[in-house]
């Protein structure tokens, strides 16, 4: 099911099956060359399949926007290990609902994709790992899984090559941090979700302690295509670099919010005024926050001119990240947002690092009492010293996600952090002032 | 302890599904898949997913306070969640929870007298483009205005909820 009109400026590659009927049965799947680019890929050497790959240009679509097929490349093959396949549908970033789509339409594309990088690395066990939030995909992906087996993509002696590959899904029980990579392995390992210290990075030292290729769902669903319709048509999709469409979901205050499929550097303005019809009630574009919450806020002239690309956003001092959009409008509060936001963070700090346990609560408490308007004119600059003294200094990215959007919106709306201190505090906390 | 056949099955075909020693891995999801049925990760079903999975209760316990979806306390029959994050906020979310807060007479994480609702303002739950949107139990709900909230709030308390989810 979809829950957004399409639009017309879609480039529809791994969402052309969503809105087929029984999009996520087998039958729909090999009726529009499912599991053809397997049968491909298990006549390949796993160095052919990498420099596919490379070529693709794909590159992670959870946030990190690592290039797959060089990630593909760290695993070695010839340690005798078991290795695993680690699909991450954790997908918790907030302005992010795409996973989701693609496992409730079309799941037989992300387990053609899992097993494209199975055979590369010739592991025999794959794990889709799931947030516990999206129960309802759990049925099915499982029936997908089950129609693979029956029909002898999953399971022993796959094509008669002797290779097995067995898959299963995994549910998480709420918990942001787990679609960190490392913290999703040791939640996989049945422990509390904290961060593993890298290197060794799990292509090396992964699940259970062995090679693992873990990628996003979204970059799993494109591999398929890759090996269909080849490297180069792929690349030639986007922009140098970033090969390919990329589901974008864009949220807030526009007229048709939605999860739009197109093509890696499409502009961002034409995102906003074609794509999703305007600006909702006429209003005036403020912000936009381009890659799910950990990327820092762009003010609406830094969007002018602006590609939704890795490196086009990367150039703006933000990023791309999960491919989240949150579009803002003129009568947005900034200080509200930049509340919310750090509150999120908090909560979710997994607390195994203090520089993000203490920062995210401090910065919460902060920027609380500025909201309530008890903040002082040395608060702003706190803010900013304390996000930067975050940056870089934690086990995983969450406390990096958390300093990089406070450091943002601090610098980019300055002067509305300054109007909120001119407004003073609110009625309510006068009066209690007065009878104290 | 013993589980419905469906719930059994499950926590076989999860025993099966992870490497030989790391049964482990099975707590998260047991735990999970358990409270659904049991209503709250009781005593009794830490001990029962410890010793299917073969580890300690210690190991069992550790794990509960992490993950939020699980609750030693039983929730509402229906458990709704209001998302609040940013992408909600920016259509409504925050008034969405509060005009729930009020009409349900409950606070956050509260359960309601007859134990048929709980309230919880919840973090992102993948909704961001319809939103403002809610859960009641695993069940989405998108685009939702306090009118319609209120309608499946009467859905929820007349009974009909069920028949018009399945």
């Amino acid at each position: 099911m979809v829950y957004n009109e399409p639009s017309p400026l879609e480039v529809k590659i791994i969402s052309q099956r969503f809105e087929l009927p029984n999009s996520a049965s087998i039958d729909t799947y090999l009726a529009t060359e499912g599991y053809e680019a397997i049968k491909k890929c298990v006549t390949m050497t796993p160095e052919a399949i990498i420099d596919v790959m490379k070529a693709s240009a794909l590159r992670g679509r959870g946030g990190a926007g690592f290039p797959t097929g060089l990630k593909w490349s760290f695993v070695p093959r010839t340690t005798g290990k078991s290795t695993y396949i680690i699909c991450n549908s954790d997908e918790s970033e907030p302005g992010t609902c795409k996973d989701r789509l693609l496992m409730e339409n079309d799941p037989h594309q992300l387990i053609e994709g899992m097993m494209i990088a199975g055979w590369t690395i010739k592991s025999n066990k794959g794990y889709i790992f799931i947030r516990g939030e999206y129960r309802y995909l759990i049925p099915i992906v499982d029936k997908a899984i089950e129609e693979a087996y029956a029909h002898g993509y999953l399971g022993k002696n796959i094509f008669g090559t002797g290779w097995d590959f067995d898959m299963y899904t995994h549910t998480g029980a709420g918990a942001y941090e787990c679609g960190e990579e490392s913290a999703l392995l040791e939640s996989l390992e049945g422990k509390r979700g904290i961060p593993r210290l890298k290197p060794p990075f799990p292509a090396v030292v992964g699940a259970f302690q062995s090679p693992t290729i873990l990628n996003n769902c979204e970059t799993f669903s494109n591999v398929p295509v890759i090996f269909r319709k080849g490297a180069e048509w792929f690349a030639g999709l986007g922009t140098p670099k970033n090969g390919g469409t990329r589901l974008t979901c864009v949220s807030g205050h526009v007229n048709k919010p939605g999860v739009y499929e197109l093509p890696m550097g499409f502009p961002m303005m034409r995102l906003i005024n074609e794509v999703c019809g305007g600006m909702r009630n006429g209003k005036k574009l403020k912000a936009v926050i381009p890659g799910g919450s950990s990327a820092p806020v762009l003010r609406a002239e830094e969007c002018t001119d602006l590609l939704l690309d890795f490196d086009s956003i990367a150039k703006a001092k933000s990023m791309a990240g999960s491919g989240g959009l949150v579009i803002l409008d003129e009568d947005t509060d900034i200080v509200k947002v930049a509340l919310r936001t750090i509150k999120f963070y908090a909560h979710e700090s997994c607390g195994w690092c203090i520089p993000c346990r203490e920062g995210t609560t401090w910065l919460k408490k902060i920027l609380t009492r500025f909201d309530e308007g008890g903040g002082k004119e040395s608060d702003i600059d706190l803010i900013g010293e304390l996000a930067a003294n975050m940056l870089g200094r934690t086990f995983c990215a969450l406390g990096d996600a958390a300093a990089m959007p406070t450091g943002g919106f601090i610098a980019k709306f300055r002067d509305e952090f300054e109007a909120k201190l001119r407004q003073g505090a609110p009625a309510r906390q006068q009066a209690e002032l007065v009878n104290i | 302890m013993t589980f419905s056949p469906e719930l059994e099955a499950r926590f076989e075909k999860l025993l099966n599904s992870y490497p030989p020693g790391r049964q482990r891995s099975a707590v998260v999801p047991m735990l999970l898949y358990g409270q659904d049925e049991v209503g709250s990760v009781t005593r009794e079903l830490v001990e029962e997913v410890a010793r299917r999975c073969g580890v300690s209760t210690l190991q069992v316990d550790e794990v509960i306070g992490y993950y939020s979806m699980l609750h030693k306390k039983p929730l509402g029959r229906y458990h709704v969640q209001v998302c609040t994050n940013i992408a909600c906020q920016a259509v409504g979310g925050e008034e969405l929870y509060e005009h729930a807060s009020r009409t349900l007479g409950l606070g956050n994480k509260q359960v309601s007298s007859d134990g048929l609702i709980s309230l919880e303002e919840v973090e992102c739950m993948g909704a961001c483009s319809w939103a403002p949107a809610i859960q009641v139990n695993y069940d989405f709900f998108h685009q939702v205005t306090p009118e319609r909230f209120d309608q499946l709030m009467e859905a929820l308390r007349d009974g009909s909820y069920g028949r018009q989810a399945s």
